[in-house]
Parts: structure tokens; C-alpha cells; sequence
């Protein structure tokens, strides 16, 4: 059954122009539902304003 | 040395070139011979470059500076996303295939022939370095030289089975989140994954801009090091490439322990870890009297590290994914569509974290010189197998074996990947160390191998 993600996939992949045939929607809900859960197990990370990036280490 | 140089050490190889014992020439055909005999069985190279590999080794013989440059007459592989000159930088994928030829040399490449070593091919990968198995949909896995039946490791998995397999002494990979530390624990060889920054990737197809690097595998820390000196040094070309003055790790490697404290990391790392990797992990801490750390937030950090991987690597494929989506590995190609939908804003917050996450790290070095931690939770798994079980939950096995890995690379961090000789399996452990001190990591690497406590097993071949 159709639920939210699954409104999400069909609308992201026409609005973003991305390819979306029936057969690939299961894995590539569940490697959204996956990457969304770990993306928000880093937002709910409380971070003053000030954090910003920083990726890479000077001498 | 004996004529049979199919075991033997770069630097072995290197010593015996400059006093004549042996040629350059002659170890190139024994390395060639030995890809001919071994490759059917371990599918570690997809091209070699026998020509320019013999062109090369005679040059070197025919010049006597040349035969006493520091890895004279060594022959080398690389991963196939480095540029050679004359072939399709493939990069695992069937996409790739219609690339022109590289016009020129990785810049890696370049380095290490410079210091006389002799490109012989290149190597098996999982596709566009997504993959921690070794296994490739259009090329087929590289195996595991131990078992032929198991997985290498991924993505650098060609350069774990190469090195493993006695094909050459020396390979180069790629690390975006556990590459060359996953195959180099699976394979039982030793790999180095530099600082990030460190090493220049001019030349090379990228996957993940914020984490990638790249780096040696080898059967022993010296030779590590002499890859890695001979590697070192700023090149603009790579935006991500930092001024950082040439530390030569060779002349230090045999300081020892004296002064060094000792860490091993705790809690996440110790949940899920196999009973292999434990007792890898609490010998190794037990013989280096190592003192017990918690690194902070490392779930969240892995967690950060999957996420900007997936993202960053789906931005990198957008054109291809629109028009090629057929032509992908169709697990690459779900995970990248999948992580094309989402939100610039998660993204964003997993690269702050990155900052957070870093100097709370950095604060641990203040009371310890490296970390110890497993580098795999589990040895070699079976060539196909799709899960296993962490934790005593069963999960996907593709996107776990790097979570050991993952919270290290996030922030770039030196990392000695060792390999503990057990039986019948080997299994690696990450020697971690503070920005710029791979002299650390590769200094305890050494000691340990001194003391017999890591080794490259031959495997019977």
C-alpha cells in the first residue's frame, strides 16, 4: 500500500527528472527509509549556530 | 632471496635490484607469469600492462642510479579508478568502458615510478568504489586468496586479492569509508589510509569528494612506508591536497613503542564485533598494554559519514543516473537514486556534525598517541552472502561491514590497517592516529609485526 514515502519517490523522481520504474521502487524506498532514519539520527543532534563544515585539517 | 619473488617484500625486491642479486626484468616476468598463473582464480586484475611493464624494468636495469632508487624494480598495481595512461579509467563500472583512454598517469602513479617501481595492470573493484564486498556485476568478484569461495573485501577488493595473492607486493587503492581497511582485513594484508589531505588523488575518478583517499597496501609496515614516502608531497591539482611539509616515515620506523600511550576504543566499537574480531582486538590491546577509550558519538558520526557518502556520490552520478540508469550495478544504482531525493538540508547537518564530531575526537589525542579498534566485524564472508548478523540482529551485510571504518574516515584520521594472522581466516585491526602522525600509526604497526603479533600469511596458492 501506497504511504507517504512512497507520494515522496513518485513526486521527487518526476520534479527532479529521475528515472523511477515500478520494479526498482521497493529498494530504493528502503534504502530511503535507511538514509533518512541515519540522516536524522545526526539532525536531532542538538549543534550551536556557529557549527559550521570544517572537512579538512590544516598543518 | 631466492629467484621466487612471488613472496617477497618490496623492499626485499628493491635491496636485491640494487645489489645486483637480481634484475628488474626478472621479477617483472615472475610477476607477470604469476597474474598469468593466478588470476583465473582470483579475478584481481581486469588489464595488464605487460609492455609497458617489461619497457619499464628494462630501463631501470639498463641505469644504475635507477636500480638503487628506494622500490627499484618493484612491480605495482593500482585500483582501476587511477588513471594509465592508455587504458579506459573504468572505475568498476560498465559506464566507464566508453571513457577514451587515460592520456596520462595517476599522479600516485607517477610518484611511485619516479622511485623506480614497475606498474604491472589494474585492478578489480566494487563499481564506482560503492561496495564493501569486492564483488563487481559486470567484471565478477575478486576472491578471496585464502578462500576462494569468500569475499575480498571492497571496494579496493582487486588490490586486497592481488597483494594477498602473492600477484604483486604493492597495490594502490581508494578509502571513501573503510576501502582499503576493509579488503586489506579480509585479504590479511596491511594497508595505510593517510590523513585526509594527504596524498594527492590528481588523476584519479573520484566518488565522495569530502572522504575520499588514497592509499598502499602491502604484505609488510616497511613497505608501507616506503610506498607512502615515496607518495607524499602537495599537488594543487587536488583541491582537497594540503601544504604539508614531507615527513618521511621510513628512517622512524623502528623507534619502537617507548613514549607512545596506547588506547583501544570501546563501546560502539566492541557492539557486533564477531567473537574473531574481539579476540583480534583484545590480544593485540593486551600485548600493547592499551587503556580503554570511548569515542564519542561514533554511531552518529557513521550515520553522518553514510549519508554524505551517499549523497555526495548521487550529485557525482546524476547525469548518468538519468540517462545510464540501466547500465549501473542495480544496487548502485538504487542507493544513488534513493539518495538523489534527499534534502540538501540533512545533508548539510551531517557535515556540521562533522566539525563537532572531529574536535571532540581531537580532544582524545591529548591523553593517547593512537587508538586501537577491529576493522571488520567479521572475517571474510561468503562470496554472494547478502546478510549477517550484528549484534544478534540479522542486517544488509554490503552496508555494515564498514562501520568500524566509517566514524574514522569521517574525519579523516591516519589509520595502519594490520592484519592479525588467525586460522583459519585472518582479520584486520585499525591502528589510529592523529592528524599528519601516520609516523605514529606505522611505528606501532612495525613494532607489532617485530613481535610477531601481526603478519601477511602466504595463503596456499
Amino acid at each position: 500500500m501506497a504511504d507517504k514515502l512512497d507520494d515522496f519517490i513518485t513526486a521527487a523522481s518526476a520534479a527532479l527528472d529521475l528515472p523511477l520504474q515500478e520494479a526498482w521502487r521497493p529498494a530504493i524506498k528502503a534504502n530511503l527509509e535507511v538514509t533518512l532514519k541515519l540522516a536524522n539520527l545526526v539532525a536531532e543532534f542538538p549543534l550551536p549556530d556557529e557549527a559550521e563544515p570544517a572537512p579538512i585539517y590544516k598543518a | 632471496m631466492t629467484d621466487d619473488t612471488t613472496w617477497s617484500t618490496a623492499s626485499e625486491i628493491a635491496q636485491a635490484v640494487a645489489s645486483g642479486k637480481i634484475s628488474a626484468g626478472a621479477v617483472t616476468d615472475t610477476a607477470l607469469k604469476t597474474i598469468d598463473a593466478r588470476n583465473p582464480a582470483l579475478n584481481a586484475f581486469i588489464a595488464v600492462t605487460a609492455e609497458r611493464a617489461r619497457a619499464k624494468a628494462k630501463a631501470i636495469d639498463a641505469d644504475p642510479a635507477a636500480k638503487k632508487l628506494p622500490l627499484a624494480g618493484v612491480p605495482f598495481a593500482v585500483k582501476n579508478l587511477f588513471d594509465v595512461e592508455g587504458i579506459a579509467t573504468v572505475a568498476g563500472s560498465k559506464i566507464n568502458r566508453a571513457h577514451p583512454p587515460a592520456r596520462r598517469d595517476a599522479e600516485l602513479i607517477e610518484r611511485l615510478e619516479k622511485a623506480g617501481a614497475v606498474l604491472v595492470g589494474a585492478l578489480n573493484m566494487g563499481e564506482y568504489a560503492y561496495d564493501f564486498t569486492g564483488e563487481n556485476v559486470h567484471d565478477g568478484p575478486s576472491r578471496n586468496p585464502h578462500d576462494q569461495t569468500r569475499m575480498s573485501g571492497g571496494s579496493s577488493g582487486g588490490s586486497g586479492s592481488a597483494v594477498g595473492g602473492g600477484l604483486v607486493p604493492l597495490a594502490l587503492g581508494s578509502d571513501t569509508n573503510g576501502s582499503i581497511r576493509v579488503p586489506s582485513s579480509l585479504c590479511g594484508i596491511f594497508g595505510l589510509k593517510p590523513t585526509y589531505g594527504r596524498l594527492t588523488r590528481a588523476r584519479s575518478f573520484p566518488f565522495v569528494a569530502s572522504l575520499d583517499h588514497l592509499g598502499p597496501f602491502a604484505r609488510s609496515t616497511r613497505d608501507l612506508a616506503l610506498s607512502y614516502d615515496a607518495m607524499q608531497g602537495f599537488d594543487a591539482v587536488d583541491a582537497a591536497c594540503v601544504d604539508q611539509p614531507v615527513a618521511p616515515v621510513t628512517p622512524v620506523l623502528e623507534q619502537g613503542l617507548d613514549g607512545l600511550r596506547i588506547a583501544v576504543a570501546g563501546g560502539y566499537f566492541r557492539k557486533g564485533a564477531s567473537p574473531e574480531a574481539l579476540a583480534a582486538l583484545d590480544g593485540i590491546a593486551k600485548t600493547l598494554k592499551a587503556s580503554p577509550v570511548e569515542i564519542p558519538e561514533a554511531a552518529r558520526a557513521r550515520a553522518a559519514a553514510y549519508v554524505i557518502t551517499c549523497t555526495e556520490g548521487a550529485a557525482l552520478h546524476l547525469e548518468r543516473l538519468r540517462t545510464q540508469a540501466n547500465d549501473f550495478d542495480p544496487a548502485v544504482r538504487d542507493r544513488l537514486l534513493a539518495a538523489a531525493m534527499v534534502p540538501a538540508t540533512l545533508v548539510v547537518k551531517a557535515q556540521n556534525f562533522r566539525r563537532w564530531y572531529r574536535e571532540k575526537v581531537l580532544e582524545l589525542f591529548k591523553d593517547c598517541d593512537v587508538i586501537l579498534a577491529p576493522a571488520t566485524p567479521v572475517t571474510a564472508p561468503k562470496l554472494g552472502q547478502q546478510t549477517f548478523t550484528l549484534d544478534g540482529v540479522e542486517v544488509p551485510l554490503r552496508p555494515n561491514m564498514g562501520i568500524y571504518t566509517q566514524p574514522i574516515s569521517f574525519i579523516g584520521l591516519p589509520v595502519a590497517a594490520v592484519p592479525v594472522p588467525l586460522d583459519p581466516l585472518p582479520i584486520g585491526l585499525q591502528i589510529i592516529a592523529a592528524p599528519w602522525r601516520e609516523d605514529i600509526a606505522l611505528r606501532v604497526a612495525y613494532a607489532l609485526e617485530k613481535m610477531g603479533a601481526v603478519k601477511a600469511t602466504r595463503p596456499k596458492l
